[in-house]
């Protein structure tokens, strides 16, 4: 069953052309990775899929479709005066005490966290608790967006372990935006690799083919090549 | 004693409706924003003076006027907020200390609750209550604001119009402080408060709470000792309020040794 549909999604930016033509589909309780270069526009791709970003084409979510959201970064003091228990309570009368002790054994933290600061834990864990609200009130879409240089490979492998427990127990649809190829080809149903143009999507096995690869990251230049567009 | 209960409670709702409005504009971090807005409340006031109305409405109408303005700059135009604050904004303290009075001068920029009559003062009052309880209404969403646009967003908060409300909340902060510690004073009277809570909070309740206790403190004790030896309200206020900020910066650092 189809929960989402994108057709002839078009998105200029100050008058910057940051992504072309792309058409994808997601299934219900299906992984779905987006991967690509830098610049390559994954991030305003999810922003644009919850709303965010103003946008030409056709987003169509599935009806009465609850959305969670995960951002790449954040900017925040160390010493902002918010623990991480106040933060579940931003979320409204649905963060009871129950509720929190539930989503947070979900991401694996152990309740102690709550009385921390939200500026002073580490960036894993700030992720984690990121999710934990974001599935506070049950959404049935988790999209989430891969902070890659702040976070080392042994906390990246435990997140994509946390979020496929979510997606196994919850039966939550995951939009990713992923750097990982190895998770992509052990986790993902379908891949959408962009930079900029729909490059490919379908299953990691049928389209990430080498010569795909190479045209995404523009093969072994990408070791020395790294662009940074907007 | 007693002619300065009035202005007691007066300025105590006063400040603690400045210094909660503050502890967002630290979090925000548009602490320079209650400066701003302060000078532009002077040239409105100066009319009202020249054309013998009411000061705060001449205050409070600039102030919205110049909210508006703010607002529409951050998301229609791509001019810098600071460099536009930076000029247009001492421009209009310019313009309102030329036109204003010279001996209404002074206490424009220096600020005289004492000279508040009951009817100013019991609206000084009611303004306040009605601010705090509306701050107190949106908090969460502020506070989600400031964390994250994005997520804030994605949950369905209208970030453009939250920002304009607490735009406005400004204002009516600035309009009510603006008579008890000027025009000159009154950024000081929204931040320091807040800036000495977050010296020693870590959690967001007390953080608040413990800006509007700053503000209150100082507001009374100031109220009090410009009573007792003759001096202008709003310096002393300012005064204590920075005495109680230096104190919270030496807890901050032995906390942390």
């Amino acid at each position: 069953m189809k929960i989402l549909e994108v057709k002839n999604l078009n998105i200029e930016i100050n008058g910057n052309r940051i992504l072309e033509d792309l058409n994808f589909d997601v299934n219900k309780s299906e992984v779905l990775a987006i991967i690509g270069p830098n610049g390559a526009g994954k991030t305003v791709l999810l922003k644009t899929l919850i709303g965010l970003v103003p946008y030409k084409g056709t987003i169509s979510w599935q009806r009465g479709i609850k959305t969670g959201y995960v951002p790449q970064r954040m900017d925040i003091e160390t010493d902002v005066p918010l623990t991480v228990k106040e933060f579940f309570h931003l979320r409204g009368i649905s963060a009871t005490d129950k509720k929190i002790a539930e989503v947070l054994e979900f991401v694996q933290l152990e309740p102690k966290i709550l009385k921390k600061g939200f500026g002073e834990i580490s960036i894993g864990q700030r992720q984690r608790v990121l999710v934990a609200w974001a599935v506070l009130s049950t959404p049935d879409v988790l999209l989430f967006d891969e902070p890659t240089a702040d976070i080392d490979i042994a906390g990246q492998e435990s997140i994509y372990k946390m979020l496929y427990h979510l997606q196994k127990n919850l039966g939550l649809t995951i939009i990713l935006v992923s750097h990982d190829l190895n998770v992509v080809y052990r986790h993902a149903a379908t891949v959408l690799c962009i930079n900029r143009k729909n490059l490919c999507f379908g299953s990691p096995k049928d389209v990430l083919s080498t010569e795909q690869l190479m045209a995404l990251y523009g093969g072994e230049k990408a070791f020395f090549q790294h662009n940074h567009k907007t | 004693m007693q002619d300065i209960i009035l202005p007691l409670i007066v300025a105590a709702f006063v400040a603690a409706s400045a210094s909660l409005l503050g502890s967002f504009a630290i979090l925000k971090r548009m602490a320079l924003v209650g400066d701003a807005l302060s000078h532009v409340a002077l040239p409105g006031m100066a009319l009202a003076i020249l054309f013998k109305f009411d000061p705060f409405i001449g205050a409070i109408s600039f102030l919205v006027f110049t909210v508006c303005g703010i607002w529409i700059i951050e998301y229609r135009s791509s001019l810098s907020l600071e460099t536009i604050v930076g000029v247009f904004f001492t421009a209009s303290l310019a313009i309102g200390a030329l036109i204003m009075p010279e001996h209404d001068l002074i206490e424009a920029l220096f600020g005289n609750i004492t000279d508040l009559t009951i009817q100013e003062s019991l609206a000084s009052i009611l303004l306040s209550a009605i601010l705090i309880a509306a701050i107190l209404s949106i908090y969460k969403k502020l506070t989600l604001n400031m964390v994250s646009q994005e997520i804030a967003q994605s949950i369905g908060i209208n970030n453009k119009r939250l920002e304009f409300i607490f735009l406005l909340s400004f204002a009516l902060a600035v309009a009510l402080g603006i008579r008890f510690v000027g025009a000159l004073l009154m950024g000081s009277l929204v931040i320091i408060p807040a800036a000495s809570a977050k010296n020693i909070a870590r959690s967001l309740t007390a953080f608040m709470a413990g800006s509007v206790f700053f503000g209150v403190i100082a507001a009374v004790f100031g109220i009090y000792f410009s009573h007792t030896y003759s001096l202008s309200p709003g310096p002393v206020f300012i005064l204590i309020s920075s005495l109680i900020f230096l104190s919270t910066l030496i807890m901050r650092q032995f906390r942390k040794l």
